[in-house]
């Protein structure tokens, strides 16, 4: 150990070591941590370009009437932020960055099974991005349809909503690739002693992911090809006036997309299962358990898509059926939040940013998922639905979940692929602003919600002022403490103090090589792994 | 590496697989110039699955294959199965 | 190993297969569309399906049976060291995706010639479930043309690298991926047939 800590300082590792100068060491570089922070810049950028037009919106919202935009830019603007959100943030982020980042370092492997094809994932994703941004300044103009693309509207309407089917099209590509790379890495190169019950539950998480990614990401692809079709070649086959049955297509869309909410935060969840054990200096507590509820969650994800389409015109048995399924996925969800507490209890807890992140994430993920009880349960959804509530329960689950757990991945493992560390305290701070600005904004639009506020409207009728203005101030504060927060990390990454190999005290491998990790993540000799990613006390950390 | 590959399937059984595949393809031509009614969805279903079944079994292998093969084909047509049966959920009692 | 980055031959054919679940799934959107229609509109589906003739989509299927026979013969014929006759068969392979492509060329230019084809007049003037019954045909053996096509390419590949033995009875996984990828394009084609063609008369 300590041997590693002192070279850690002067060493630059994989940074090091390119096989193109410049910018092509990156772009044409097939090391898996290479392309990760590929992906880490790529979809921060985006995440940035999102936030600021929520920003927007709420700027709009400030006031009832016509604030700062019309009712048609405010149509493309919520459907940017959507679309920008869900499938260049939240799906790619934790996976394809943080994922391929860590994944193969933490089962002992050098890097993927397929490198090149890990690389074109990126490309794909670069150009399905591009496409996106395209689809906003050519042909109709932005498409105003929100993420969700429904039909019939969204077959009828003069803006360029083919590029933009195009492009998620091609972005589903690159998710699939990722996925069917990250399950056959899984299966096929863990090292000597990695056997599946000493698989770390970030990777846990990724492998259940990864399968959702590949069973699940087509049927989008045939979804948007169709309503390309529906739009260039006239094939209705969602077109009531050929025949066509618009519902088929919310079937189709949300068979992906309910999953995909799955794709989403499960690599969250595991970002937290892995950060608890660390900062608790406990093991994980019900290891198999949040390994099984991974896999449940991975299955029963997949059972309950009707439940967006309560109000649609499905079928009362649909609706039932759909609605009982829904509570069996909270089962899974529960478990592992009774996990993270159980771990949690009477450990010796150092109270790190990593570990607030992953605090909130279980604070407001958990209000998150009630919420989602209220949306599943039939009776209550046909109340709220459409309402800002549903538009506070997914932010709290989103962002709240998943976006903390990538902020807590940024605070967790940044430090070890730099080699440097961040100012902890300003990152405390950060937090803090984080929660207060979250909590002020979401709360209110839940509440808003359940008072009877419409979303997808530029306009409210004058009752709802006072709630919407708490929420576009809560929007501020939290824009202030996402700059604090990245502005302290990103500078913490290239000018902080280096960091040595293992400064959380960590129990898996990624912790056991120097940080920044050299090119092929380990040296001569394969490592051989002789206890549990959670054994602090085998690892000599206790 | 030697135990990587599975082991050479001689011709001749791809040939009888694939003489069997012709049978089958003529069995269910056939077998549709008689309106069996709502069974004939069922029967030409079940045709094609004895097809399919063959052309994965011997052509792609999967009879050789390792468990882990096995059960990724068998959960991924269970998916697929998942997503028509629920959807008639919805289809057959609206 | 001498050297050599190790090849997983294992991985490398379970990451086709996985892929193949992804195509499963993606013409599985079309079957789901079918299924449910065919539910809807069972009159329409049998009389707009009997317009479709049996002997091109029978002709068709044996073509694309006997191909998939010549890919499973070409691997062990390369795996014996029978290199010209893997060509010869691959060769075979690509003729029957070609003279597929051309039934296929055909069979939909006496449908548009007709007048049925996706937003014509003529098809405007059908019922709804026939309208449904030919754009969902149309699709379903469109996409499966491409897949024929991206296919043959496939299989021109490998025979490019056989020539040149990059490919040969020791390294032959990306002839098997691609032979599996063949499989499954006739695979699809299995389901399509009956559906489309046979149970509707």
């Amino acid at each position: 150990m300590s041997e590693t800590t002192a070279t850690a300082a002067n060493d630059r590792g994989f940074w090091g070591e390119a096989n193109y100068p410049g910018i092509f060491g990156w772009i044409f570089s097939t090391d898996h941590k290479r392309i990760g922070l590929l992906y880490f810049w790529s979809v921060l950028t985006f995440f940035c370009v999102g936030v600021l037009l929520g920003l927007l919106l709420r700027l709009e919202l400030f006031a009832p009437g016509e604030t700062i935009m019309s009712a048609q830019t405010y149509n493309a603007t919520f459907t940017l932020h959507g679309v920008i959100m869900i499938f260049l943030f939240i799906i790619p982020g934790i996976p394809a960055a943080f994922g391929n980042l860590i994944m193969p370092i933490q089962i002992g492997a050098r890097d993927v099974s397929f490198p090149k094809l890990n690389l074109f994932s990126w490309w794909l994703y670069i150009t399905g991005a591009t496409l996106a941004v395209t689809s906003l300044f050519t042909g109709g103009g932005p498409p105003d349809t929100g993420w969700t693309f429904y039909v019939p509207f969204s077959a009828q309407t003069s803006t360029n909503v083919s590029l933009a089917a195009v492009a998620v099209f091609i972005l589903g590509f690159s998710s699939i690739l990722t996925g069917l790379n990250f399950v056959t890495t899984i299966h096929r190169l863990r090292t000597k002693g990695m056997t599946w019950m000493r698989i770390p539950l970030f990777t846990w998480s990724l492998y259940a992911t990864a399968w959702i990614q590949i069973l699940a990401t087509p049927v989008i692809g045939i979804t948007v090809a169709l309503l390309f079709a529906e739009r260039v070649l006239g094939t209705g086959l969602f077109d009531p006036a050929q025949g066509g049955d618009p519902i088929m297509f919310q079937h189709l869309f949300w068979i992906y997309s309910h999953p995909a909410v799955y794709i989403m935060v499960l690599p969250g969840m595991g970002v937290i299962s892995d950060i608890i054990p660390v900062f608790s200096r406990k093991p994980a507590f019900g290891y198999k358990a949040i390994v099984v509820s991974s896999m449940a969650i991975a299955f029963a994800g997949s059972l309950v898509w009707a439940h967006h389409m309560y109000t649609s015109g499905i079928s009362d048995m649909a609706v039932m059926i759909f609605s009982f399924l829904t509570f069996i996925v909270a089962i899974p969800s529960a478990i592992k939040v009774f996990n993270w507490l159980a771990t949690l209890y009477e450990g010796s807890i150092l109270l790190d940013p990593p570990l607030l992140y992953a605090l909130s994430f279980i604070l407001l993920f958990t209000i998150g998922g009630l919420s989602g009880l209220v949306l599943g349960a039939a009776a209550a959804d046909v109340h709220v639905h459409d309402t800002y509530f549903v538009v506070g329960h997914f932010h709290f689950v989103m962002f709240g979940g998943t976006g903390m757990a990538f902020f807590a991945a940024m605070h967790y493992w940044l430090p070890k692929i730099y080699g440097r560390m961040y100012d902890k305290t300003v990152a405390t701070v950060a937090w803090g602003v984080i929660i207060v600005g979250f909590l002020i904004l979401y709360i209110s639009m839940k509440v808003v919600g359940m008072m009877g506020m419409p979303r997808r409207y530029y306009d409210y009728v004058p009752e709802f002022t006072g709630l919407n203005q708490l929420a576009t101030v809560g929007s501020w504060i939290l824009a202030i403490g996402l700059i604090l927060m990245f502005v302290n990390i990103i500078h913490g990454l290239f000018k902080g103090d280096p960091v040595e190999a293992n400064p959380w005290g960590g129990a898996s491998l990624e912790w056991q090589i120097p940080s920044p990790p050299p090119t092929e993540n380990f040296g001569e000799e394969d490592p051989v792994v002789t206890h549990g990613p959670y054994d602090f006390k085998k690892a000599g950390i206790l | 590496m030697s135990e990587e590959h599975a082991h050479i399937v001689p011709y001749k059984t791809f040939a009888i697989v694939w003489i069997a595949l012709l049978f089958l393809t003529g069995t269910t031509i056939a077998v549709a110039q008689y309106d069996l009614g709502a069974m004939n969805v069922w029967v030409a279903l079940g045709i094609a699955t004895v097809k399919a079944g063959l052309v994965v079994a011997v052509f792609m292998h999967m009879k050789h294959e390792s468990i882990l093969f096995k059960l990724s084909l068998l959960t991924a047509l269970t998916m697929l199965a998942i997503f028509i049966g629920f959807t008639f959920l919805d289809v057959l009692y609206r | 190993m001498s050297g050599h980055v190790h090849k997983d031959y294992i991985g490398a054919k379970f990451g086709m297969w996985l892929f193949l679940f992804t195509e499963i799934l993606l013409f599985g959107g079309l079957f789901i569309l079918y299924a449910v229609y065919l539910t809807r509109y069972p009159q329409e589906f049998i009389s707009a399906g009997s317009e479709l003739n049996v002997w091109f989509g029978g002709g068709n299927t044996m073509v694309l049976l006997t191909s998939s026979l010549f890919v499973a013969i070409s691997i062990t014929a390369l795996r014996r060291g029978a290199k010209t006759l893997c060509l010869r068969l691959l060769g075979g392979t690509i003729a029957c995706a070609v003279i597929f492509m051309v039934n296929k060329y055909f069979e939909w230019s006496a449908k548009i010639s007709h007048g049925i084809y996706p937003g014509s007049e003529h098809l405007k003037e059908l019922q709804p479930g026939e309208m449904v019954f030919f754009n969902i045909y149309y699709l379903t053996t469109g996409l499966h043309g491409l897949h024929v096509v991206i296919g043959a390419v496939l299989i021109a590949w490998s025979m490019f690298l056989i020539k040149s033995d990059k490919v040969n009875a020791d390294d032959f996984v990306i002839l098997e991926n691609a032979g599996l990828y063949w499989h499954l394009v006739d695979l699809i084609w299995i389901f399509v047939f009956p559906l489309y063609y046979l149970i509707l008369h």
